[in-house]
């Protein structure tokens, strides 16, 4: 008898034995390292075909590493410039998580930025603690909104996210070209689109200005931090993250589970755009105290690489923002020192997308990277 | 399937049923926005001027009463409404609300006419002219959506093909420009198809690195290259040719017939789109890969082949239509010229319910609202450019949402095909 | 036209599907290649029709080697196969599908229609398969998209027919029908392949057996005098008790009540026309029939999955017509879905992961919205182990089990709660015969503890071999109503065909 459960508690321990499908070195590693390694490598061989001379181009490269991380100034822009895009990749990659393709984060975070401008400058009298979280949420409310517009209408008539998001997108872009242009939020005796400033009440505070009052760090990179923690919590230890989970891999199982889908939908959208809005707020509150067209940066866009490049995994996410965040600030550096237009940055970003997505070209490309033979299935 | 036969149809067509309430609904608030707005803000006469110097005869101005014709206008889409609730409407609901669009937008060029002079045909030609990319845009779209590649990267192929045009047309003349452009969009279709294809990519996130990848190549090369070497970004323009005949009739003349190489050009791809894929061989072939790749494959039919073609060739119109915006209007390529026309092209694709001529209609009326939009600021309206700038957007998230007539696209779309 | 196939093998990674296999194929005779699911038959004739290419071995057609770098080389040679799911394009015609890769064309590529719909008409007329070249396939019933796929097959001037599992979607009068064409076309020459998993068939209408297991020809049998015991026992590779063992049923009060339901399809037909059925304590009741006859429907509207348009649903006495599927499940009704990857299990989630996915809001997984993992873990390593369900781990991945263990794997999630009622729809469709028993015996053993069970399964042995009470689907409608102990197979297979009970 004594045997017996022996036996049993034996069979136990192993079952619990953690499985090696859990981490995929391959999956997780090696692609997003040599995705990023080839493209780099090809925005060089871009800068020679564009006549820029050997030595510039190694100048171009040392000048990418150190705006990026090579003083502590250039680790003040790099994580200026991450903090926006980990948040939109945040709510990105809960989209995936969730089988949920959002385009929209670019959208997202112009209504964010848009409403966060408009609370930051418009309310007067406040103090910083009440002005600047309000400024903050209103920026999450417009993101929340926009992003449950495409959510909404996927849940009830079945239209599919990736269009309506990419309209969404254009929408929020020429509307905010309409209300830079008109009053109450264009910048009094300006003609151009350009919003009135953010009261100081309603600005992220400056973190490193004790250091050096040039140091452009702010309280975003923190708000970032906590999501990142937050989003990590949210999908691996509660219900509602098993939830998402679920229907993104597999939706049907999930209704059949009792989970309900359209309500999963409009939530996923809704936390995706809120964080999208809390980094458009985070654009306009802390790094340029006003919003003008394209005060995104594309941010919305490049967090469609970051989320991929982070495997969808918040803490992947936060090291692929924080490279992106370098290769923005770094670019800047090439720009000045080396004379090559931080444009050839956006060409090594799509192909860090392009790269990151094909894990079989990689594999075709560097086959000595790999394991020879992965087992197929039929 | 089975039951068809004796099921009685429970529960019949209230999809349907609920698309013709909604565009009832519509046309009713159309009819309120008409009477109210443009019928009660409207006085004295809408002057359209029809005629243009050279045509073959003479045709008066058209002169209507604003006031009274929004009225009329405002009625007849009232009764429309009506319609849409009484029994047996749900036929040609699509149809009606069409009409009433059409007519709404009459009541809306005389309420911003009256009292004014205004060049119909001029208009009419530049809706036909800014037609033109988006169309092509959408029947790119169709080539690769027939085959199940969805292609997201419309947008990047069109500024790749103006950015060649420009660059090869300030170096060699405008042909050899034209070639080069078909010859790098095909290029970059046959880039997606790499991706999507034989790599199994996710096609929207192909796209999307398109997009991004030709938007940043060009920004870069134009503010490298060209601000430095203005002579690299200086191309001749293909003018007008004019039919003989034709060409001199009033109004259409001067719409369809005195127009140049790229709106001829879009025709003969449309008509042989068509022609391509409903009554030939490949086309079935094509579109049997699109609707069901395994059937294809099971009887001989190269999947990954055919993909392959027919991306490309997207690819290649893509290219021509992209060097519309350089060698075919302005000779000069700037940095994110196309502006959102390839999301545009994509929406008409879906419009014109994954047919060339479909998404050619649809590329007509978002044509007439662009140059509407540039209209409206010499007609000193009080509707802000962006607003009618949004229009199409907003038309395509309607349509997708199904509230007024659903599209099916080819079911195979979006999917990878993996043999083995 | 006679075919051998010499020492195929093909590999798939580390899975040997197809180990060295060799055996004829003769011009006017049927062969019966029978096998259990995953013994690799559907490979194999994947293989013989180009698409595959074998790693091993060699294709010899009248004597000659051959190789097939394609299906169209397949086709070419004269071989025709009529796949399982069928490969027909729905939005196309019927002429169109038939034409579809050898299209008669015109000048300038253009594809000669006319010419397509006469030859598809010749061709139903010379085999009496009446079919209107103008049809749309989407719109067509089952038994005519079959014979569609025939002519297509006739088209290229097959002269060898593959057939995998074509009885499948039929109803008995259909498979009689189709037995016929079969026997006509062999009586005209041509070599036919019967795959299927069903003994009595290739018995009935087979001129030679082949026995497939384990991707290996395990035995040849000849019709004539062999008997399904000796098959299943050559096919299943041990003695095969088709008969579940069990006490007579002790029924207590009634536990779900149905009335008058009526529930729609996707397409809005009414695809459940007014059915009413009880279940009741400690009994299983069988729903017999041919798929698509609205049994998906049934189960999804039992389950809370799919609207009900008219009449009531009641459990315990209780009314749950408009109840959510939570609701049902809170309430102790478990359901295991008909198609396990579709809808039963998320592949990508592991074991642990999929054991909670219908229980995972409540104690003692989770308290609020957080999730308490140790507490899954532990219940999870208790059902493995008690259901039986063969894994290294309980963190790896659903996928990557193999298809019984994936389907004890969600009857171990339904019947481990505390459940009065399981709905459990082809709860052992295509998965080895040793999970089959085993599942059967799980469900008894429920029924014995008092639990109501309705089993709805288009495998008429199963029906047969668990139900104490057998109700048949035909149309939307319950067409027979047979208790267990006095019913024959014949009069079932009736009203499984829509004949008056």
């Amino acid at each position: 008898m004594s045997d017996y459960i022996r036996q049993e508690t034996a069979e136990e321990a192993a079952l619990t034995r953690a499985s090696a499908v859990r981490f995929d070195v391959e999956q997780l590693l090696i692609v997003p390292v040599l995705a990023v390694a080839l493209a780099i490598l090809l925005g060089g061989l871009t800068m020679l075909a564009t006549g820029v001379s050997v030595p510039t181009v190694g100048q171009a490269f040392a000048a990418l590493f150190t705006g990026s991380f090579g003083s502590l100034s250039a680790i003040s822009e790099t994580l200026t410039a991450a903090a926006p895009i980990t948040l939109a990749a945040l709510g990105v990659a809960l989209g995936f998580r969730a089988g949920l393709f959002n385009i929209g984060a670019e959208g997202q975070m112009i209504a964010g930025g848009m409403a966060a401008v408009t609370v930051g400058f418009s309310l007067t009298g406040l103090p910083v603690f009440v002005h600047l979280p309000l400024a903050l949420l209103a920026g999450i409310a417009a993101g929340a909104i926009w992003g449950a517009i495409p959510g909404w209408l996927k849940a009830t008539t079945g239209a599919h996210e990736v269009i309506t998001t990419i309209m969404l997108n254009l929408i929020a872009m020429q509307l905010t070209n309409f209300l830079l242009r008109n009053p109450p939020i264009q910048k009094p005796g300006r003609h151009d689109p350009v919003s009135s400033s953010v009261l100081s009440s309603a600005e992220l505070p400056k973190l490193l200005t004790w250091l050096d009052p040039n140091l452009r760090l702010n309280a975003g990179i923190i708000i970032t931090l906590v999501m990142v923690l937050l989003v990590y919590w949210l999908l691996f230890r509660t219900t509602l993250g098993f939830e998402f989970r679920a229907s993104g891999l597999n939706p049907s199982a999930a209704r059949y589970a009792g989970m309900r889908s359209s309500l999963i939908i409009v939530a996923v959208m809704a936390i995706g755009g809120a964080l999208a809005g809390l980094a458009g707020a985070n654009q306009v509150l802390g790094v340029l105290g006003r919003a003008t067209p394209g005060f995104t940066g594309g941010a919305g866009f490049n967090a469609i690489a970051v989320a991929l490049l982070g495997r969808s995994h918040p803490a992947g996410v936060l090291i692929a923002g924080i490279l992106f965040g370098a290769l923005d600030a770094g670019g800047r550096q090439m720009q000045v020192e080396a004379g090559v237009r931080i444009d050839l940055i956006a060409i090594i970003q799509a192909l860090i997308i392009a790269f990151v997505a094909a894990p079989m070209l990689m594999r075709a490309a560097f086959p000595w990277a790999f394991r020879k033979n992965k087992p197929a299935r039929p | 399937m089975a039951m068809s036969e004796t099921a009685s149809r429970a529960n019949l067509d209230h999809i349907k049923r609920r698309q013709t309430l909604v565009i009832g609904w519509l046309l009713l608030a159309l009819a309120v926005v008409v009477a109210a707005v443009f019928g009660l803000q409207s006085s004295g006469d809408a002057t359209f001027g029809l005629a243009l110097p050279g045509d073959m005869f003479t045709l008066p101005s058209l002169v209507v009463p604003a006031a009274p014709y929004n009225y009329a206008i405002a009625a007849v889409l009232a009764f429309f409404g009506f319609r849409q609730f009484m029994r047996g409407a749900a036929r040609r609901s699509s149809i009606f609300l069409g009409i009433g669009l059409l007519l709404a937008v009459t009541t809306f060029l005389v309420w911003a006419t009256a009292g004014k002079q205004f060049s119909l045909t001029g208009m009419l030609e530049a809706t036909v002219v800014r037609a033109v990319p988006i169309a092509l845009g959408g029947l790119v779209g169709t080539l690769c959506e027939r085959v199940a590649v969805v292609n997201i990267g419309i947008e990047g192929m069109l500024l790749s093909g103006a950015f060649t045009g420009a660059i090869v047309g300030s170096l060699l003349g405008g042909w050899p420009g034209l070639v080069a452009a078909i010859a790098v969009g095909g290029l970059m279709g046959l880039a997606l198809g790499v991706l999507v294809i034989t790599y199994r990519v996710d096609q929207i996130i192909a796209g999307v690195a398109i997009n991004l990848f030709a938007l940043g190549l060009t920004s870069y090369v134009t503010s490298q290259v060209l601000t430095v070497h203005r002579e690299l970004n200086n191309a001749p323009i293909f003018g007008g040719i004019d039919i003989p005949l034709l060409s001199n009739l009033p109004i259409i003349g001067r719409v369809f017939f005195q127009q140049n190489l790229f709106v001829y050009g879009a025709a003969i791809l449309i008509a042989g789109a068509t022609y391509y894929l409903f009554h030939t061989r490949s086309g079935l072939r094509a579109r049997a890969v699109g609707e069901h790749p395994e059937a294809a494959d099971t009887l001989g039919i190269d999947v990954y082949r055919t993909r392959y073609i027919n991306v490309t060739i997207g690819g290649m119109v893509a290219g021509f239509a992209g060097a519309w915006f350089t060698l075919g209007s302005v000779g000069r390529f700037d940095i994110n010229m196309t502006n959102g026309r390839g999301f545009i092209g994509l929406a008409a694709m879906i419009f014109g319910r994954w047919h060339p001529v479909g998404a050619l209609l649809a590329a007509l009326v978002f044509g007439f609202a662009d140059s509407l939009q540039q209209k409206l600021a010499i007609l000193q309206t009080p509707i802000p450019s962006e607003f009618l700038a949004m229009a199409p957007y907003i038309a395509t998230i309607v349509l997708v949402a199904g509230l007024v007539g659903r599209a099916r696209p080819p079911a195979a779309d979006g999917k990878p095909y993996i043999k083995e | 036209m006679d075919i051998e196939l010499r020492g195929i093998t093909k590999r798939f990674g580390d899975l040997v599907a197809n180990n060295n296999i060799s055996l004829k194929i003769r011009a006017g005779e049927v062969l019966g290649l029978l096998g259990e699911n995953g013994a690799g038959k559907s490979t194999l004739m994947n293989v013989l029709s180009g698409l595959y290419r074998p790693d091993e071995g060699e294709i010899l057609i009248d004597g000659k080697p051959t190789r097939f770098e394609s299906a169209g080389d397949a086709i070419r040679a004269g071989i025709g196969m009529v796949h399982q799911h069928f490969m027909l394009v729905p939005v196309f015609t019927v002429a169109e599908n038939v034409v579809l890769g050898v299209e008669p064309v015109g000048p300038l590529d253009h594809l000669d229609l006319a010419t397509a719909r006469e030859q598809v008409r010749k061709i139903s007329a010379e085999h009496g398969l009446d079919v209107d070249p103008d049809a749309i396939i989407e719109e067509l019933p089952v038994g005519t998209q079959q014979r569609v796929e025939i002519i297509k097959v006739l088209f290229r001037s097959a002269s060898v027919l593959i057939f995998d599992e074509p009885t499948a979607v039929l109803t008995p009068q259909e498979v009689t029908e189709f037995f016929g064409i079969l026997r006509s076309l062999r009586d005209a020459g041509k070599a036919l392949v019967f795959i299927t998993h069903k003994l009595h068939e290739v018995l009935e209408v087979a001129d030679r057996i082949n026995v497939l297991r384990g991707g290996k020809v395990v035995g040849e049998a000849e019709p004539k005098t062999a008997t399904e015991a000796e098959l299943a026992e050559m096919m299943v590779g041990r003695a095969v008790h088709f008969q579940v063992e069990k006490r007579p049923a002790r029924p207590g009060p009634a536990l779900l009540e149905v009335r008058d339901l009526m529930v729609t399809n996707e397409r809005d037909e009414l695809a459940v026309d007014g059915v009413s059925l009880t279940v009741r304590q400690g009994e299983v009741v069988g729903v017999a029939g041919v798929q698509g006859n609205g049994q998906t429907e049934l189960v999804e509207a039992l389950a809370g999955l799919r609207p009900i348009v008219r009449g009531s649903v009641s459990f315990l006495g209780r009314d749950i017509t408009r109840a959510s599927a939570r609701e049902r499940h809170l309430l102790g009704i478990a359901h295991v879905p008909e198609d396990r990857h579709r809808s039963g299990m998320v592949g990508e989630f592991d074991i642990a992961e999929n054991m909670v996915l219908d229980s995972y809001y409540d104690e003692p997984y989770s308290t609020g919205l957080t999730m308490h993992w140790p507490a899954v873990h532990k219940v999870c390593v208790k059902n493995v182990i008690e259901f039986d369900v063969r894994t290294p781990s309980i963190y790896a991945l659903a996928d990557h089990l193999s298809g019984g263990n994936q389907q004890k794997l969600i009857v171990a999630r339904e019947l481990s709660r505390n459940v009065k009622l399981v709905i459990a729809a082809q709860p052992t469709r295509g998965i080895d015969v040793g999970s089959i028993e085993y599942i059967h015996k799980r469900i008894i053993a429920a029924r014995d503890a008092g639990v109501g069970v309705l089993i709805v399964s288009t495998e008429l042995d199963e029906i047969l071999s668990l139900s104490d009470h057998v109700l048949v689907m035909f149309r939307g409608r319950i067409a027979g109503e047979f208790d267990a102990a006095n019913v024959s197979r014949s009069s079932i297979g009736l009203a499984m065909a829509g004949a008056a009970a």
